[in-house]
């Protein structure tokens, strides 16, 4: 199991001791059954306070956890066959966004995603989840084909941000954005977003526009990241757990107002203790929708769309 | 259509807007540090006339140097922030809207309107940076749907003048949904075939450059203005190496294609005329 954050001690504390409980009545033979079983109840009813009760913070620290699934891993659990497709046809292939034709229950769409790495090296060679502009237009590059061949398309956004870096500003990291952002408003196919880690400001909502945007139970979507937003209005990165509190970013507080369509439920503690069964949620929240958007007029769909994203914000007249 | 009249009281002209002006020395150039007499920068376009160093102004400075006579309908006014979030960071959002709005007088951070330009018809929507460092929140986001919806709906071009250093950390993700927001109604602006000139001035970075600045049919820029997405200390709190000169400046963007042209402010009416002359007839 893996217990690796502080507000989890509590849990850790009762594995530990029902493990010496299993020890010591493997070597003396003694039936300790009811010891075991009032431990185990405890343990469950533990899991179930501490979980159901996370902070922002404590959301944004499940939401980082180094076994969560990522899209690569996403795709290979929810769909039958899967295609990757490479690079942006100008400068070259983002590693940080993969994408491809993929087919879930014999229906085929574009899946494009960020990806994280696995290990130290690997996360290196996905530059963190942190897109270049490449990584934007290869994404587009990829809608387009799917809007070509009338498939609908899903992203899977996890991200600490869009790679502030020199090149990245040479090759125009905000126009790649911003078109992404015009052209998702208007494509012709159905659009499915689930933002299944961190979705930190322009980099996640750059492939983000969706008919339908899901945030998973323990994720995070905001403008900034608590920490650069404790060190711009604290002066600090000290204050990221009250950061994190004032930004609002968790999925429950996102789909209260308004900001998001649902919460896709984890398994308890977090995707990483049941992938398979993580991926099987969004699986069957996918089949439910395409059934759903589908049956609907494309130009219908569309105009929802937009109209869904204009409605947000709060004026007073 | 209840919004007309109140379009109708927020004409005004030039003579009551330069009352308020002091005579004398306004100021000194940031640049070349000579100082600057306010008639002569009026005259100069907020230009400085020793190093051609261009002014940070706002909305009113704006609509001035283009609109004809400075005459134009203020479009949507009235649109003020609220506070979903309730947000605090040892002070409240809502002191904060008040102070900036006694400081500068301003509702928010940007204003609209329409006037004509060489006779021409054209929506201007201009941020302005001195409210909360031109943040973009709801209001920002609302006031240019709602000025992209007044010019399909009249077939006028429309002029964006970005001048902002991104989203507004207080509206938090309602902030960023601004982005999905602008960008989604310029896609209709554009279906509807009317000219969007985006206009970069200093400094245009973030979430404004990551969406309606970038994606003008034409984007152009004044010279010497920042333009970038991520700010130029957290690039180089990222690669760890100093940033080359003239990095992310207009001339650095253009160059590497994200600008049709640079504008002197001296010449930028004349020339936006002949563009729209173009796209008219
Ligand atoms: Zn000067």
């Amino acid at each position: 199991m893996n217990t690796s954050f502080d507000f989890e001690k509590p849990i850790a504390d009762l594995q530990q001791q029902i493990e010496k409980v299993k020890q010591v009545a493997e070597k003396t033979k003694v039936d300790m059954s009811s010891t075991l079983a009032e431990l185990e109840a405890n343990l469950e009813a533990t899991k179930q306070r501490i979980y159901t009760n996370l902070n922002g913070w404590q959301n944004v620290q499940i939401s980082r956890h180094p076994d969560r699934p990522y899209t690569l891993q996403y795709i290979e659990m929810i769909c039958d066959d899967f295609i990757e497709l490479h690079g942006d046809r100008t400068v070259k292939d983002d590693k940080a966004i993969v994408g491809g034709f993929a087919t879930i229950d014999g229906q085929t769409v574009m899946i494009i995603g960020h990806q994280k790495g696995t290990n130290t090296k690997l996360r290196q060679f996905r530059n963190f989840g942190m897109a270049n502009p490449e990584g934007y237009r290869k994404a587009l590059r990829l809608m387009r084909l799917a809007e070509k061949f009338n498939k609908p398309v899903i992203t899977f956004i996890d991200t600490p941000g869009a790679y502030p870096g020199l090149e990245a500003e040479e090759r125009g990291q905000g126009e790649a954005i911003a078109r992404n952002l015009l052209e998702m408003s208007v494509l012709k196919v159905p659009v499915l977003c689930f933002v299944v880690g961190e979705g930190a400001s322009g980099g996640a909502l750059g492939i983000g526009i969706g008919d339908k945007v899901y945030m998973l139970e323990h994720t995070w979507y905001s403008v900034i990241s608590p920490e650069s937003c404790s060190s711009i209005l604290w002066r600090s990165w000290d204050f990221k757990e009250k950061a994190a509190e004032v930004l609002k970013l968790t999925a429950e507080d996102m789909h209260a107002n308004g900001l998001v369509d649902g919460i896709i439920p984890e398994p308890l503690g977090g995707a990483h203790h049941d992938p398979q069964k993580m991926a099987e949620t969004i699986k069957s929240k996918i089949l439910e929708d395409l059934t759903t958007l589908k049956g609907k007029d494309i130009d219908q769909v569309i105009s929802e769309r937009i109209e869904k994203f204009c409605a947000m914000g709060v004026v007073l007249e | 259509m209840a919004w007309f009249k109140r379009e109708k009281k927020g004409i005004i002209t030039s003579t009551q807007e330069k009352k308020e002006a002091p005579d004398g020395i306004w100021n000194k150039c940031p640049e070349c540090k000579k100082p600057l007499h306010y008639a002569e920068q009026v005259e100069n376009k907020y230009v400085c006339h020793y190093c051609n160093y261009h002014l940070r102004i706002g909305s009113k400075e704006y609509f001035s140097v283009l609109f004809d006579n400075n005459e134009f309908t203020e479009l949507f006014p009235a649109l003020r922030s609220g506070d979903p979030l309730n947000f605090n960071d040892n002070k409240k959002y809502t002191d904060r809207l008040e102070e900036s709005n006694k400081k500068t007088g301003l509702i928010d951070a940007i204003r609209s309107g329409h006037g004509k330009i060489d006779g021409q018809d054209l929506v201007i929507a201009c941020m302005d940076f001195n409210f909360i460092g031109g943040s973009m929140g709801s209001v920002v986001g609302e006031k240019i749907a709602r000025s992209i919806d007044y010019c399909i709906q009249h077939r006028i071009p429309f002029l964006m003048i970005s001048k902002s250093g991104g989203a507004r950390m207080m509206e938090a993700a309602f902030s960023l949904m601004q982005m999905a927001k602008t960008s989604a109604k310029l896609a209709l602006l554009s279906k509807a075939r009317i000219p969007y000139i985006s206009l970069l001035t200093d400094p245009t970075t973030g979430g404004v450059t990551a969406s309606y600045a970038m994606l003008g049919d034409v984007n152009i820029a004044e010279p010497g203005a920042l333009i970038g997405f991520a700010g130029p200390r957290v690039i180089k709190e990222t690669i760890k190496k100093d940033l080359p000169k003239g990095f992310q400046t207009s001339e650095f963007v253009l160059e590497h294609g994200f600008l049709d042209f640079i504008v002197d402010r001296r010449q930028m009416k004349e020339k936006l005329a002949t563009f729209l002359k173009m796209m008219n007839n």
